[in-house]
């Protein structure tokens, strides 16, 4: 481009000014993607949900328990392949901060439900014959240097002050992009020997899997109808929408998300966008004179625009590259209170598509004040 | 030959024809330049003169193609520009006219190479031929050692002189210099003067100036005083003056 050394001189006149603008784009733009992998970490569980899953919950709550006998009932509706049901455990592993989701598990389905989650074979044998055998998530014993083989005890306040104690017999990984490494799950035999008498022959909630995503509707219509005007009234909804009413029980995070996305988004804006009509404004005789030599209005406008979106590529850059190294930090500083933080190369993408809108938006009004600039107004001002 | 009388046929390289400029300013009309006629003929060398405020400035704006008459014509080398189009008169200055400013007007972040370079970019050359002509051009002004200075680097008359090279390189038709000589002292201006009169003398340029200076205007061949929006021959204006007539 023959016009580079220009756009690249004129970058540099200023270099102080450069510096501030393009760390207030990497300032910007290591915001954006920290508050865009926060909203995906929320919405994960929408996203890796499979579409011909269903969760069947108590009407009353996720908290009131159902009886276990669901499981058949649900299983010879047309339509449902398997069934599988899950316990919140809710186990504090040394120390509370040291949170993480553990979840009571039917073994006989749970893997045909679940086919994600990887278990090598011998490892789940092991588990399914261990009573008091657990599993734990990848990246939930990296966590906590955890090999299997080691005992780990659990302590719970749900199902009396007691102290519990697991085999880790295997752990799971799984391909899935986004795909939760991070949960506990212990067998459910050996939890309902041991909970109170109140407690025995429940389960938290059903998964069932169907033949079809397309008997979704249907299957979780004629569920809620079979237990209808029961002792225990059933919900069931598809995996996606679960996830999406659980995740709002934080509140409603993708408006703080949007609310705080947006306030950066203008501040980027004005602060920018002043910068470039200041640029502009002290270069009003250049400009002039080279309008004078023969650049046509459109090349004068091009030439203010390709500064900033210059600017907002190099800070848009700078700040994906900071992102990018501080936010496995900050998740790990985070793990138990944030879902994993996952910096995807869709947001990477979106990141810098942001940096370059708000570089040609900045751009664009003291560039359209320069192409319509005229050279003997501008000329005389001087 | 310069004529101010406005011929009906001319061949000359540059014709006005009844040119008016009438500004507003605060809700009155000021008319700087009133029917003026002129015929500058290639090779030609010709000042501009008179007092501040009379127009001058405004005539080689108009002649140049930055400004739009109120009325009149304007045609160089056979193309009338007063009726081109934005654009095309912006393409038009590039390939006619070279501009010589009394503050130089040099891009401060550019070496004088690049300064230089800035009309040729608007071309199709490549980059060695741009090379070649800027050389030649920074070559003409005798600042061959010098081209990879900045403007802070430079005295006022080598600016002056990359600001002479900016404006030959391409080989325009015409130069327009707004008192080209303004900013310099003496000894300088003396030197910008020789400069500007060998590219008549020896290239053959078309240079129309504006200046205030009766000695730098006394150089060029045919000095024009604006008076009262019209322009007048120097020895016409004597003439009058000693006649008891025009000022």
């Amino acid at each position: 481009m023959k016009f580079r050394s220009l756009i690249f001189a004129n970058l540099f006149r200023k270099k102080f000014r450069l510096i501030l603008t393009v760390g207030s784009f990497a300032i910007a733009l290591v915001l954006f993607t920290f508050l865009g992998v926060v909203k995906s970490a929320f919405n994960r569980g929408v996203e890796v949900a499979g579409a011909d899953r269903l969760i069947v919950v108590d009407r009353v709550g996720l908290m009131q328990l159902m009886p276990v006998s669901y499981g058949d009932k649900i299983r010879a509706i047309p339509g449902v392949k398997y069934v599988t049901h899950d316990h919140w455990f809710g186990g504090v592993y040394q120390d509370e901060k040291n949170f993480f989701p553990q979840f009571v598990i039917d073994v006989e389905n749970h893997r045909q439900v679940y086919p994600e989650f990887i278990v090598p074979d011998e490892q789940w044998n092991n588990f399914v014959k261990d009573r008091q055998g657990c599993i734990a998530g990848r990246r939930l014993a990296e966590r906590f240097h955890w090999k299997v083989g080691d005992r780990i005890p659990l302590k719970t306040t749900i199902y009396g002050a007691a102290n519990w104690e697991f085999n880790l017999d295997g752990i799971y990984h799984t391909d899935k992009e986004g795909g939760d490494e991070g949960q506990f799950w212990l067998q459910w035999k050996y939890f309902d020997e041991t909970v109170p008498s109140v407690i025995k022959s429940t389960a938290g909630w059903y998964i069932l899997k169907l033949d079809s995503p397309d008997d979704a509707v249907r299957v979780a219509k004629a569920i809620d109808e079979k237990f209808a005007n029961s002792s225990d009234e059933t919900k069931t909804e598809t995996e996606s929408a679960f996830a999406a009413g659980f995740a709002k029980q934080f509140g409603n995070i993708e408006f703080l998300i949007m609310t705080i996305g947006g306030v950066v988004f203008f501040t980027l804006l004005l602060v920018t966008g002043n910068t470039m009509a200041i640029s502009v404004r002290e270069r009003t005789n250049e400009l002039a004179v080279l309008k004078a030599i023969g650049l046509t209005d459109r090349t004068v406008l091009f030439l203010v625009l390709a500064e900033s979106l210059v600017i907002s590529f190099i800070g848009g850059v700078l700040g994906l590259f900071l992102a990018w190294g501080a936010i496995p930090a900050v998740s790990a500083a985070l793990t138990g209170l944030l879902p994993p933080l996952l910096l995807s190369k869709t947001m990477l993408t979106l990141g810098l598509l942001f940096a370059l809108f708000i570089g040609a938006a900045s751009g664009l009004l003291p560039g359209i004040g320069a192409m319509r600039m005229r050279v003997v107004n501008a000329m005389r001002r001087v | 030959m310069i004529r101010v009388d406005g011929p009906s046929i001319s061949n000359s390289l540059i014709q006005v024809r009844g040119l008016n400029k009438t500004y507003t300013r605060g809700g009155e009309q000021i008319q700087v330049l009133q029917g003026l006629n002129l015929d500058v003929d290639k090779g030609d060398f010709v000042a501009f003169m008179g007092p501040s405020g009379s127009g001058k400035t405004t005539l080689l704006n108009l002649l140049g193609g930055l400004d739009v008459p109120s009325a009149g014509s304007v045609t160089v080398d056979g193309d009338e520009i007063t009726h081109m189009s934005g654009s095309k008169l912006t393409h038009w200055r590039a390939r006619h006219v070279g501009f010589i400013f009394q503050m130089y007007n040099l891009i401060p972040v550019l070496t004088a190479y690049q300064n230089v370079e800035l009309p040729l970019l608007l071309t199709k050359l490549s980059s060695s031929e741009r090379r070649k002509h800027v050389e030649t051009a920074l070559g003409v002004v005798s600042l061959s050692d010098r081209m990879h200075h900045y403007p802070r680097q430079l005295s006022g008359g080598q600016e002056q002189r990359v600001t002479i090279a900016r404006a030959i390189v391409s080989d325009p038709t015409f130069l327009l210099c707004d008192e080209p000589t303004g900013d310099l002292d003496r000894k300088s201006a003396g030197e910008i003067m020789g400069l500007i009169e060998e590219l008549v003398s020896k290239y053959g340029k078309t240079v129309l100036m504006v200046t205030h200076d009766p000695l730098i205007a006394a150089r060029a061949h045919t000095t024009l005083h604006l008076d009262k929006g019209v322009l007048v021959e120097a020895h016409k204006l004597e003439q009058g003056a000693l006649a008891g007539g025009v000022a």
